[in-house]
């Protein structure tokens, strides 16, 4: 059985939250007592409000609105799903992109009465600048337009349009009703004009969760020592493949420094593996002694990042305090932590369009390009090549808050060709 | 180039092991909290695949509510003498005595509530600046809002309005002086999850979580609750001996048992395919309270 992330995005009043609780509903994945919980909410009017399944929190209840990213889980016999539910506000784009960072796929919810809205554009370009490559059309409230087939197509045309428009992956467009529970979990009688699959059908087929780039990528996370009477000399890299795969006796590179070696022996769950691949967690040792500590990547020699103190990349501004340039950050990829300092804004995008317009600062839920230098050099993909080592956040060196999801748009190579390398970054 | 097929599993526990290892790189004084649960005993496993052939970089706490189930203490010691890890246990009954705080009252006396004020005290002893716990997002809803690195301020508490954005998988762990991070790497499974996973890994557990005879007081509610002599029974209680097994395992004073005669993991499973309640529905006594139960608790420093 595999695995699919997908995030559902939509405006504050298409329902959501509500197919949410449709899905899991239809799908059994409720409990009794659950049940219970929301009935005695809602005994007044006799009907089930399923959106209260996934607002967790009293001001969201209180309001009837979703402030923060919820997780939910439901396993069918083909699947097990993570649901990632992100608020619909302007004001909550952070958690959007929070959520799109980890989707495989987007639903974008539209109301049928509303069409292809702002809220739309916005969530569709997000989605697909974080680098979800599925997304699902679910034209919602069918119920409300009399399940009226022209309505369906007029929107799914619309939105064509859009994603034909900034060549973005085709999206599969269904049109449902998660109050009625039309075409969510079963097909619906309610429109025998649509032949497609059901929501949950689509979700059940597309491809799950998979690694993309081929590359190569390891950072090491921690340095096993044992330093016991057995093992007086073991030293094992310990971290997660981020992408490709690793054999025992590659030639690699450890980066930033440069130094070459041999794997000489890759370990799974404490055993001893041939080859090992993303995204498993994997033990690596090397032949030489040579310099290794957290944060350094080790990767197949000839198959490098580039490895530099410079890059240019798109950032989604998540602080209340704008970001003006000169300002000093840290940047964490990942397993590393480097001083930074962002010199030049570069440009805004406009999230309708991704027209690009002068900007001298950063306000919260802004996406921005800019320019990074960092104090140490890192090993960076760029994010269209691998979403893992090309992404990255920024942190407020005294609050230690995440003030930005970063993704490396480019980056200056001119540093590899340096003769000597400088120690490495320190670690967090 | 063709890529392995991993199963979910597989990625759950690949997850799990990389946020135990962002935890030991980033932190100077980690801690794994230890209940004896299914869950913690799942953290235990997926701590050795992280670390091993090298110790654990944190010790295993255990906050002992004095109401615990006799053999799940014993499980405790035995696991903690086995992976040859240090294994730190502090008494709510200490707490209670030293802060001069007051017994829960009631029929069903639950210590869980003060379990927080020893959780910080343990904290505070050892300047613990991670603690890594065994919660699941699908346990209640306001879990299922929690980031799987969730700051707390120096008194525990949970602000979820000023929760920092996770991305892809990194996880930062800074922190300020008096601050803590309660990390939770199996948040992203469920609770068939973790039995298909103690299936898979042939993982040993406490045997109340099997089928057993057991004598229990029938609740208003119906639930069971095996019976102990820390409850106040009246002579009107009904008294039964039934076929049990514990979903979850806590203060004996607060988690019920459910009737059951699975004996394996694997009839566990059957039983949970076919269960229709949740299992803090089927077994906690203090979430029913009010709906934002647990929201409140968290935000006083439950973890």
């Amino acid at each position: 059985m595999d695995l699919l992330r997908f995030i559902t995005c939509g405006s504050v009043d298409d329902g959501k939250s509500t197919l949410i609780g449709r899905l899991l509903y239809d799908s059994e994945s409720v409990s009794l007592d659950v049940l219970a919980a929301l009935e005695k909410r809602q005994a007044s009017n006799g009907t089930v409000d399923l959106a209260l399944l996934t607002d967790g929190l009293r001001a969201e209840r209180e309001q009837g609105i979703t402030i923060d990213v919820a997780y939910k889980y439901f396993t069918t016999p083909r699947r097990k799903f993570i649901i990632t539910d992100a608020p619909g506000h302007v004001q909550y784009t952070r958690n959007m992109v929070t959520g799109a960072s980890n989707a495989d796929l987007a639903i974008v919810l539209v109301d049928a009465r509303q069409g292809v809205i702002e809220q739309t554009r916005r969530h569709t370009l997000i989605a697909a600048l974080l680098g979800i490559r599925h997304f699902v059309l679910a034209v919602n409230k069918m119920d409300l337009v009399g399940y009226d087939e022209a309505v369906f197509a007029k929107i799914a045309t619309d939105y064509a349009e859009l994603t034909n428009h900034f060549n973005l992956p085709a999206a599969v467009a269904i049109p449902l009703s998660a109050l009625q529970g039309d075409n969510v979990v079963t097909r619906s009688t309610h429109l025998p004009w649509y032949t497609g699959p059901s929501l949950l059908e689509h979700l059940e087929s597309v491809p799950g969760t998979q690694e993309r780039a081929d590359e190569p990528r390891f950072q090491v996370q921690y340095v096993i020592r044992p330093q016991t009477a057995e093992l007086p000399d073991y030293r094992g890299y310990a971290g997660q493949i981020q992408s490709g795969e690793y054999r025992r006796g590659d030639r690699v590179l450890v980066l930033p420094s440069g130094l070459e070696s041999e794997i000489e022996a890759l370990e799974v769950s404490q055993q001893e593996v041939e080859s090992a691949a993303a995204p498993q967690a994997v033990v690596i040792r090397l032949r030489d002694d040579v310099d290794v500590s957290r944060g350094d990547s080790i990767v197949p020699l000839g198959q490098q990042p580039t490895i530099t103190r410079e890059l240019e990349a798109t950032l989604c501004w998540m602080s209340e305090q704008p970001l003006w340039p000169g300002r000093k950050l840290l940047v964490q990829h990942h397993s590393t932590l480097v001083k930074a300092a962002i010199p030049a804004i570069l440009y805004k995008v406009n999230v309708q369009t991704f027209a690009k317009g002068a900007a001298e600062s950063a306000q919260l839920n802004d996406i921005v390009r800019v320019r990074i230098k960092t104090a140490l050099p890192l090993a960076v993909d760029t994010y269209q090549d691998n979403r893992v080592s090309g992404s990255f956040i920024l942190v407020d060196e005294l609050s230690g808050d995440t003030v930005a999801a970063g993704l490396v748009e480019a980056a200056n190579s001119e540093y590899f060709t340096a003769p000597v390398a400088p120690p490495v970054a320190f670690s967090i | 180039m063709s890529t392995p097929h991993f199963d979910y599993l597989d990625r759950l526990e690949a997850e799990a092991i990389h946020i135990l290892r962002e935890v030991a790189g980033q932190f100077e004084r980690p801690a794994l909290l230890f209940s004896g649960g299914k869950d913690s005993i799942v953290l235990t496993r997926l701590a050795e695949k992280a670390f091993r052939p090298g110790r654990f970089p944190f010790p295993l706490v255990h906050v002992d509510t004095g109401h615990n189930f006799p053999e799940v203490l014993a499980y405790r010691d035995e696991l903690a003498a086995r992976l040859g890890e240090k294994l730190i246990v502090r008494k709510v009954e200490d707490t209670i005595k030293r802060q001069r705080l007051r017994e829960p009252g009631g029929k069903y006396p639950s210590r869980n509530p003060l379990q927080t004020y020893t959780l910080l005290e343990v904290i505070e002893e050892f300047e613990f600046d991670a603690c890594i716990g065994g919660a699941r997002r699908d346990e209640e809803k306001a879990r299922a809002k929690e980031r799987i690195f969730s700051v707390r301020d120096e008194f525990g508490q949970w602000d979820p309005k000023r929760q920092r954005p996770e991305l892809w998988n990194v996880y930062n762990g800074r922190i300020q002086k008096g601050e803590n991070v309660r990390v939770f790497p199996i948040s992203n499974w469920t609770e068939l999850d973790v039995w298909r996973y103690i299936q898979r890994e042939n993982i040993q557990l406490p045997d109340i979580y099997f089928g057993h005879e057991r004598t229990c007081v029938v609740l208003p509610t119906g639930q069971l609750l095996g019976l102990s002599e820390h409850l106040r029974l009246d002579e009107d209680d009904e008294i039964v001996t039934r076929q049990v097994r514990f979903r979850t395992v806590g203060d004996s004073t607060c988690t019920a048992a459910v009737e059951s005669d699975a004996s394996t993991v694997e009839d566990i499973i059957q039983d949970l395919l076919l269960a229709k309640v949740s299992e803090r529905g089927a077994t906690r006594l203090d979430d029913n309270i009010s709906e934002a139960g647990m929201e409140d608790r968290k935000r006083n420093g439950y973890f």
